[in-house]
C-alpha cells in the first residue's frame, strides 16, 4: 500500500504498534495524534524491555558474575546506539537521563550555574518549553546574570538577527529547541550554534521534538549539548539522553552524587569516575536505555527521511484538509515546519475542541502545552494541537476534519 | 441525547457565549484569582457584600465553555443571597459537580444543566473553578487553585 505516492508503507508500520492496531478495530477507532505528548511504543521496544527483564537483568558495573556483565553490555550497547542515532564522536559523550528535561537541568546545574555572575547572560527563545525555561531560572536564581529572550515573529520564525545581537562575550550558554512542540518551527541550529559559538558562548539544543521527525547530527549542528527524551521517539518513558562534548563534560562536576559514579569514598575525600559513569549516579534505568535502544534501531529501519516525508505529507494534507473550516486558525507557519499543527477555533475554546474530539476517538492535546510565555507572545489562552507521528494516515486527518467541522456547526 | 449534547446543555452554551456579569468590579469589597494550572484557565470573582448578603457579584478572565457557563451560573444565581445561603449552595454545587451526591436539589435551577460534567472526570476542574474561587474570596483569601 502506498499512502502518499512514496514507498512507505504505513500499513506495515501500523502493524508494528499493538495499541495502534487495536483501538483501531471495532466501532469507534482511536485515531491518535497526540505524538509530541508521547508516541506509542512498537511490540519490538516492548518486547526489548520484557526480554532484558525476563533474560539478561542484573544490576551494572558491579557484580562479577556473568549476568552482570551481560546487563552491562546491554546497558553500554544502548549506548552506542545511542552515539550512533545521534552521531557523536564516542559513546562516553552520551549520557543517559531520566529524559529532556533532566538532561538541560544538569547542565543548568552543572555547567551554567558555577559560571553565572553578575554581567553573564543566559539565552533562551520565546518559543521554549517550560523545560528548557525553567531549570535556566533555577540556575540564575541569586546570580545577579540575566535571562535573554530571543524573540520571534507572527509566523513562529525565530528573529536570528535578534539572536546575533542578544548572544555575546557575556553569554554562557544559549539554548533553543530545534523544533517548537507548539509550533513545529524547525530552528536553524546549526546557524544559531556558529553564531554563539563566533561569540565564545556555549549552545544547548533542546531536540525533544526533532529526534521524532528527523536525523539528529550533532556533529554537523557543532552544538555543545543537546538533550532528547525517549518516550517522545517510540521508546520507554523515564529514560533520556544528555550528548555533551567530552572536552567540556570533563571539566564539569558531577550533578548528583552516589553509587557508580565513584572510584574511591572516604570521609575524607572521594573521588569521581570519568565520563559517562560520573553523571549517572545510583542505578539507572538500564532497561529503559536498552528499550530507547531498540526505538533508535527500529526508527533508523523504518528510516528517519521516510518518517520524515510521510509526516510532511500528512502534515500538507491536514492544512489542505482544515483551511476551509470556518474560524480555524493555524498557530505557527513558519516554512517547512515540523508535523505539529496547532490551532484555534473562533468562539470554541481549545478544551472544548479536546472533550468534543474526543468523544469521537480523536486523541489531540489541548492548552499551553507547557509553553505560557508563548501563549501570551501570540495572546492565545492555548491551541487545540493535532500531532503527527510515523504510523498516522491521510485518512485519520480527514477523520479530524470531518470533526471539526461538526464542532463549528455544534457551536455555532 | 449524545454524550456531548449532555455535556453541552442549551443553557451551558447560551451562559458560554453571553457570560453573564462578565466584567470587573471597582468596589468589591471581596476578590480572588483562580487557577487551573493544568489547562492555564484563569477567572477573577468579585463581590460586594452589604449586610451579610451578596449585592454585587461578577467574575472575568479566560476558560473553556464549561468554565465560563459555571461561573456566570453562578453569579446569577447567587446574587442577593445571604452569604450563608451562598456558602451552602457552594458546598451543593460542589458535591454535584464532584459525584459526592447524586441527588440534585430543585433549588439549582439552571446550574443543574453543569451535571453532565460529572461524565467528563477532566473537566470536573472546569466547572468547580470559579465556586472554589468564590469560596477563597469569602474566606478572605487571594487565590484558588484548583490542584
Amino acid at each position: 500500500m502506498s499512502d502518499n505516492g512514496t514507498a512507505y508503507d504505513v500499513a506495515k508500520v501500523r502493524a508494528d504498534f499493538p495499541l495502534i492496531e487495536n483501538l483501531a478495530k471495532g466501532a469507534k477507532p482511536l485515531v491518535y495524534l497526540d505524538s509530541a505528548a508521547s508516541t506509542q511504543k512498537p511490540r519490538i521496544v516492548v518486547e526489548a524491555l520484557s526480554d532484558f527483564y525476563l533474560k539478561d537483568y542484573a544490576n551494572i558495573h558491579r557484580g562479577v558474575h556473568f549476568l552482570s556483565q551481560k546487563a552491562t553490555d546491554a546497558y553500554e550497547k544502548a549506548r552506542e546506539t545511542a552515539r550512533r542515532f545521534v552521531n557523536a564522536r564516542e559513546a562516553a559523550e552520551c549520557i543517559f537521563v531520566r529524559n529532556a528535561t533532566e538532561g538541560v537541568n544538569l547542565v543548568a546545574s552543572s555547567y551554567a550555574k558555577s559560571r553565572l555572575k553578575p554581567g553573564a547572560n543566559i539565552v533562551l527563545t520565546t518559543m521554549e518549553h517550560h523545560a528548557n525555561i525553567v531549570p535556566w531560572q533555577m540556575a540564575l536564581e541569586g546570580t545577579g546574570a540575566e535571562l535573554r529572550v530571543v524573540p520571534i515573529d507572527s509566523r513562529g520564525v525565530l528573529d536570528v538577527e535578534a539572536f546575533g545581537k542578544l548572544v555575546d562575550e557575556n553569554t554562557v550558554i544559549a539554548a533553543f529547541s530545534y523544533v517548537s512542540n507548539v509550533l513545529g518551527t524547525v530552528n536553524p541550529v546549526k546557524k544559531l550554534t556558529a553564531i554563539a559559538h563566533d561569540k565564545g558562548a556555549k549552545v544547548l539544543v533542546d531536540a525533544a521534538q526533532a529526534a521524532p521527525h528527523r536525523k539528529i547530527d550533532v556533529a554537523d549542528i557543532g552544538c555543545d549539548f543537546l538533550v532528547l527524551s525517549g518516550h517522545k521517539i517510540y521508546g520507554p518513558t523515564g529514560i533520556g539522553l544528555l550528548y555533551a562534548k567530552r572536552e567540556i563534560l570533563e571539566k564539569m562536576p558531577p550533578y548528583q552524587g552516589g553509587g557508580d559514579m565513584i572510584l574511591t569514598v572516604s570521609f575524607e575525600k572521594t573521588t569521581y569516575k570519568g565520563i559517562p559513569d560520573r553523571f549517572e549516579a545510583g542505578t539507572p534505568h538500564i532497561a529503559g536505555a536498552v528499550g530507547m535502544a531498540a526505538a533508535m534501531d527500529y526508527m533508523e529501519r523504518i528510516g528517519l527521511a521516510n518518517i520524515e516525508a510521510h509526516e510532511a505529507a500528512l502534515l500538507s494534507r491536514c492544512r489542505e484538509k482544515l483551511a476551509p473550516i470556518p474560524g480555524l486558525k493555524e498557530i505557527g507557519t513558519a516554512p517547512g515546519k515540523a508535523a505539529v499543527f496547532s490551532f484555534t477555533l473562533e468562539g470554541v475554546h481549545p478544551h472544548d475542541i479536546g472533550t468534543f474530539l474526543d468523544a469521537d476517538n480523536i486523541a489531540i492535546r489541548a492548552g499551553h502545552h507547557c509553553a505560557e510565555p508563548l501563549m501570551k507572545f501570540l495572546k492565545i489562552p492555548g491551541t487545540a494541537r493535532a500531532s503527527f507521528g510515523m504510523y498516522n494516515t491521510a485518512e485519520e486527518v480527514d477523520k479530524l476534519a470531518t470533526a471539526l467541522e461538526k464542532i463549528v456547526k455544534f457551536f455555532a | 441525547m449524545n454524550e456531548m449534547e449532555e455535556l453541552y446543555r442549551e443553557i451551558i452554551l447560551d451562559h458560554n457565549k453571553r457570560p453573564r456579569n462578565f466584567h470587573a468590579m471597582e468596589d468589591a469589597t471581596h476578590h480572588a484569582d483562580g487557577h487551573n494550572p493544568l489547562c492555564g484557565d484563569e477567572i477573577e470573582v468579585f463581590v460586594k457584600v452589604e449586610g451579610g448578603k451578596i449585592a454585587d457579584i461578577s467574575f472575568q478572565g479566560e476558560g473553556c465553555a464549561i468554565s465560563k457557563s459555571s461561573a456566570s451560573l453562578m453569579t446569577s444565581a447567587l446574587k442577593g443571597k445571604t452569604l450563608d445561603e451562598a456558602k451552602r449552595e457552594c458546598g451543593i454545587v460542589v458535591a454535584m459537580l464532584t459525584g459526592k451526591t447524586d441527588s440534585i436539589p430543585d433549588e439549582l435551577g439552571d446550574i443543574a444543566a453543569l451535571q453532565g460534567v460529572r461524565q467528563f472526570p477532566a473537566r470536573i476542574k472546569c466547572a468547580t473553578l470559579s465556586w472554589h474561587t468564590l469560596e477563597e474570596s469569602l474566606q478572605g483569601g487571594k487565590t484558588a487553585s484548583t490542584e
